[in-house]
Parts: structure tokens; C-alpha cells; sequence
């Protein structure tokens, strides 16, 4: 998505990218992006909260407008969980004793799966 | 937000993540993700209220989903579509974000039309445009570059647009 922003301003057209994985964003650099420090699934604002997803679409047309410069990275100030509880971090994506056999058990099934979808003659690139 | 010391960054590193999440499943190469040094900037032509806009997300409707696809096996191809026949939301399950933590039940969350047709209503922009732009996650940077970025711009060419906002899920 960072590559399409860079891409569209290249030829001109000036873009903001609305998004809650920072690194990604920012590694693969675009002009402006408005970051929520959200679970990825809503960047434009918690379900239900009409009045934060406005906040966050006035930021980044506050962006679109006011930017003078690439990387220029605001972030919003909503927290995911009023309490602070930050599980949702950790427990993304993670990987400890818990879950080790199941995702290499997973990741062989995957590979199974991709192996024969390109037998089948389904699997393309 | 209480103050706090941490002996960590807060934000998450989902390249980070994302290497030993891989690494576990038995991928021993590590994605290599984009990095660029120079970034491009274009500035806004005339006034913002005046400026059509154009949304861009990385959902699709079901029907355009190959349900035998792995996601970003680059099996999807950019698409444009009527604002107005997303409005009963778009499909989600085969993208990558957090399902234990929240739900995208509510369109505006990830492709906000209503939100914007707001800002559009109170002459914050001047409009947005009837149709927007999906494009895949794809694996290759090479054909997100090539193939979908310009289709995009076609797009956004096509439709007049004056400025673009990019939802990534």
C-alpha cells in the first residue's frame, strides 16, 4: 500500500496513508501518514466511534493540507484500551512454547496446501 | 495514559514480528520488506475544499476473492468500485490483522466513505469520489510497483482525483 502512496506521488498526486503498522509504513517511507496505535484491523478509529473516526479523518486531511515535507508521521491520541492493558501487543503474532508446534505444524500444512494448488495448476506467480 | 518507563519501544514492530511468526512456521528466508531512503512529496494543487478525494483500501468484495488463494499469492488485481456498493461492507477474513482484538463489522473502521461524505457535506473537501480503489497485499514488491501502483494511478487519473487517502488494513 506504502509503494502505491509512493507511486501516486511520483506522478503528482498527493496522498496520506491512514495505518497502525508503523514500521512498515515508515521503513517504506510516503510522504504523510497518520498513525494509530491500534490493533491492526481499524485504522481509521474504533468500531462504533463515530466521533474518533471523524478525529482521525480530520487529522489526516489536516495532513493533506498542512505537510510541507515527506515523512511527516502524525500520530492520533486514542488508546486501544483505556485501562492500559497492553495484551493485544504481545500476544499478536507471538511465538513461545505455547504455540511453537502448532505454527511449524501450520506452516507445513501451508506449504502442503501451496504444493499441491500449484500440481493442480491453480497457483500462479 | 499514565507516564511509564519501559525498557522496550511501545509501537509494534510487525517486521519484527513478522520474521520469528515466519521463522517459527519453517519460511527460513525473512521477508524482505521495502525500505526506500528518498521519499517523494507532492503538495496539494488548491484549497483542500475544492479538492476531489479518493480512498483506497486493501479489501475486496467476496465474490472477487479466490477462496483457494493464499493471501498476497497475488491472485487479486486492483480493482475501482462504486463507494455506494460497499457501504454494506467488504471482506476481510483472508487479510492479515488482529481477529482476536477487534472485528471490521463497521466499514468506516478501515474504508471510511461515510466519514468522508461527511467532511464532503460541511465543505471540508469538496468531494469524494464515487467510485474507490482496492488494492492487494501482495507478497511482491515488484508487481505492486508495476502492476498495481500504475493501475491505480489510472484510476485516479480517470476519476479526476486531486488527492488520495490509503487505508491499509
Amino acid at each position: 500500500m506504502s509503494l502505491v502512496a509512493r507511486h501516486l506521488e511520483e506522478a503528482g498526486l498527493p496522498t496520506v496513508v491512514v495505518g497502525s503498522a508503523r514500521d512498515i509504513v515508515e521503513e517504506c517511507g510516503v510522504s504523510r501518514f497518520v498513525f494509530t496505535d491500534f490493533p491492526l484491523g481499524n485504522p481509521a478509529g474504533k468500531p462504533g466511534d463515530v466521533e474518533m473516526q471523524t478525529t482521525i479523518m480530520g487529522m489526516a486531511l489536516d495532513l493533506l493540507e498542512r505537510a510541507w515535507q515527506p515523512r511527516t508521521t502524525t500520530q492520533t491520541p486514542f488508546v486501544w484500551d483505556a485501562e492500559s492493558n497492553d495484551d493485544w501487543r504481545r500476544h499478536f503474532m507471538k511465538v513461545d512454547d505455547s504455540n511453537r508446534t502448532a505454527l511449524a505444524a501450520a506452516g507445513d500444512q501451508r506449504r502442503a496446501a501451496q504444493a499441491d494448488a500449484k500440481a493442480d495448476g491453480a497457483g500462479r506467480g | 495514559m499514565a507516564d511509564d518507563r519501559r525498557t522496550h519501544r511501545s509501537h509494534v514492530s510487525y517486521i519484527d514480528k513478522s520474521r520469528g511468526y515466519y521463522g517459527a512456521q519453517g519460511y527460513p528466508q525473512a521477508y524482505q520488506w521495502a525500505y526506500h531512503h528518498a521519499v517523494p512529496f507532492a503538495a496539494l494543487e488548491k484549497p483542500l475544499a475544492e479538492c476531489r478525494i479518493g480512498l483506497i483500501t486493501t479489501s475486496f468484495f467476496e465474490r472477487k476473492v479466490d477462496k483457494g488463494a493464499v493471501a498476497g499469492s497475488g491472485t487479486k488485481e486492483p480493482y475501482a468500485a462504486l463507494c455506494d456498493d460497499a457501504l454494506g461492507g467488504l471482506y476481510n477474513k483472508d487479510l492479515f490483522w488482529d481477529k482476536d482484538n477487534t472485528h471490521t463489522d463497521d466499514l468506516d473502521t478501515y474504508l471510511p466513505i461515510n466519514r468522508l461524505r461527511e467532511f464532503a457535506a460541511q465543505g471540508r473537501i469538496g468531494s469524494l469520489a464515487d467510485r474507490f480503489y482496492g488494492v492487494p497485499t501482495d507478497y511482491s514488491h515488484r508487481r505492486t510497483s508495476r502492476r498495481d501502483a500504475p493501475q491505480i494511478l489510472e484510476f485516479a487519473r480517470q476519476d479526476e482525483l486531486d488527492a488520495v487517502v490509503l487505508v491499509p488494513l
